[in-house]
């Protein structure tokens, strides 16, 4: 799948979790999810989960903790799901 | 100081209405909650029938941010937030400021966990799956869920309470509520309770047989407080909530007032004197009773109206002998009585509160609402009082002061006194 796919179904699994909407429509692979769209850090773990359940991947908790910014969020997955 | 404690906000949930327009409609026409749930018959349940309010949750999206919306699963903060909000925001208040209600606080009572979520939480633990629980289960497992929720929406900054005194845990958060105000420790507090009856405790309360099982064809008919065919409770579920406000406080910021809260009294029985875990004791119930008047410093013979605990079990009789010991009052010169339980059934926990917003809802609308389901009152109660007392339609009156009482499994007592506000 390429990145620009899975970002796009990325910016779907994050839409709960963002209070503010607009914040969403310019996000990229450097948007940093807690400092820039300014999600609950105790969040994070709510979206690995979905992220986990929408691409029937295991992301381990080591990987998890890398990640910061939507790209780290997209290599967690890309790692993961078969070519 | 002498401070005056009024009510400026309401809000309900019950099985016989969501919001206080629906609710006093229902409690004026006596409109029964009960329904039949089919899938009880399938769980081999001997009671097939419950109050449950018909709670549209999409419409908590209007009530909670999107974040909180999503994955929150217990129906008893769902019940307890929206009918809290309403109270709030139906006492003239907005909600989602930016700073700390340093003045306000919370007392928000339940009695259970819910099962059904807390199941989940076991199949994936049981599952080795503990890592897929997420960040939203601890908050919606403590026993301070309802406080945090509501006083995080509203920002409340003063004491936060969770409570929990089984059948007398509305009454008693009111009380402490009141208590806080009075003694100059807040100017509001935000004050009631909620419950949501799922299939396990549902289960565990039909083991007991202490439940309605006669009229599982006829469920409008099943809960039937003082009625000779009354055959045990029907379960309901639920919230009410209440603004409670010092009235120097109200008046400065111009509040309508629908109420005084003149005050109450809780207590035990001890589980001595013919009490026990599910049994009220009569010497802890009269006094309890004879506190509350006396605090409140109201004649007997000026309560217009005894909201009763009245669950629809053999207790009915023996709770009518206490309120008539208490007030020193029986036959024609007894209060008239209701039940609000004829229609929503025993929302535990939330009956209290739910009750108390019944109660100030007849004080404002100047009426007695009906006991259902009595067209056979149970002769040992019409040999202490007179049948004109137990009103089976709603009957327009002026009411002075309201007493209102609940009583819990632990042998816990808790009595309010509502009156008109002058």
């Amino acid at each position: 799948m390429e990145r620009r796919a899975i970002l796009e179904e990325l910016r779907k699994v994050l839409y709960p979790y963002t209070e503010n909407k607009e914040l969403l429509e310019n996000i990229d692979e450097h948007t940093a999810l807690v400092k820039d769209l300014k999600i609950n850090s105790a969040n994070l773990v709510d979206i690995i989960i979905d992220t986990e359940a929408k691409y029937n991947v295991e992301i381990d908790f080591d990987s998890a903790e890398k990640i910061i910014t939507v790209g780290d969020c997209i290599n967690a997955i890309a790692e993961k799901i078969p070519r | 100081m002498n401070r005056r404690v009024v009510i400026t906000g309401l809000g309900v949930v019950a099985p016989n209405g969501v919001g206080i327009p629906a609710f006093l409609h229902a409690i004026r026409h006596g409109v029964s909650g009960i329904r039949h749930d089919p899938s009880y018959k399938d769980l081999h349940f001997n009671c097939q029938v419950a109050g449950m309010p018909e709670f549209n949750w999409e419409r908590l999206r209007g009530y909670v941010s999107e974040i909180t919306y999503h994955g929150l699963q217990g129906h008893a903060l769902g019940y307890g937030i929206m009918a809290a909000l309403d109270a709030w925001t139906d006492a003239g208040n907005e909600i989602g400021g930016r700073e700390a209600i340093w003045d306000t606080g919370c007392v928000f009572g339940s009695s259970v966990s819910e099962c059904e979520v807390v199941k989940k939480i076991y199949n994936r633990v049981d599952a080795g799956e503990a890592k897929k629980l997420g960040s939203r289960v601890i908050e919606q497992m403590m026993n301070s869920s309802i406080t945090a929720y509501i006083s995080g929406r509203l920002g409340l900054g003063n004491r936060i309470i969770a409570t929990s005194a089984a059948c007398a845990t509305g009454t008693q958060a009111i009380l402490m509520g009141y208590e806080y105000i009075r003694q100059g420790t807040a100017q509001r507090m935000v004050v009631g309770s909620s419950e949501h009856v799922d299939p396990y405790i549902f289960g565990a309360f039909d083991s007991m047989r202490i439940l309605s099982r006669k009229f599982n064809d006829t469920p409008e008919k099943a809960s039937r407080p003082m009625s000779e065919t009354a055959g045990g409770f029907v379960p309901g579920s639920g919230a009410g909530a209440l603004v409670l406000e010092d009235l120097d406080f109200a008046l400065g910021r111009g509040a309508r007032i629908y109420a005084e809260l003149l005050g109450g009294a809780c207590n035990s029985g001890g589980q001595r004197n013919g009490g026990s875990m599910t049994a009220p004791a009569s010497p802890g119930v009269i006094r309890c009773i004879t506190d509350a008047v006396a605090y409140s410093g109201v004649d007997p013979l000026t309560i217009d109206l005894i909201s009763g605990h009245l669950t629809a079990t053999a207790a009915d009789t023996m709770e009518i002998q206490n309120w008539c010991l208490a007030l020193g009052r029986n036959g024609r010169n007894f209060p008239p009585i209701n039940s609000l339980k004829s229609m929503i059934g025993h929302s535990l926990s939330a009956a209290g509160s739910i009750e108390s917003v019944a109660a100030v809802l007849q004080i404002v609308h100047r009426f007695i609402h009906p006991n259902i389901n009595l067209d056979d009152p149970n002769p040992g109660i019409l040999r202490q009082i007179d049948p004109d007392c137990l009103p089976v339609k709603a009957v327009e009156r002026e009411l002075r002061t309201v007493v209102k009482a609940n009583f819990g499994f632990g042998d816990v007592n808790a009595c309010l006194i509502f009156s008109k506000y002058n």
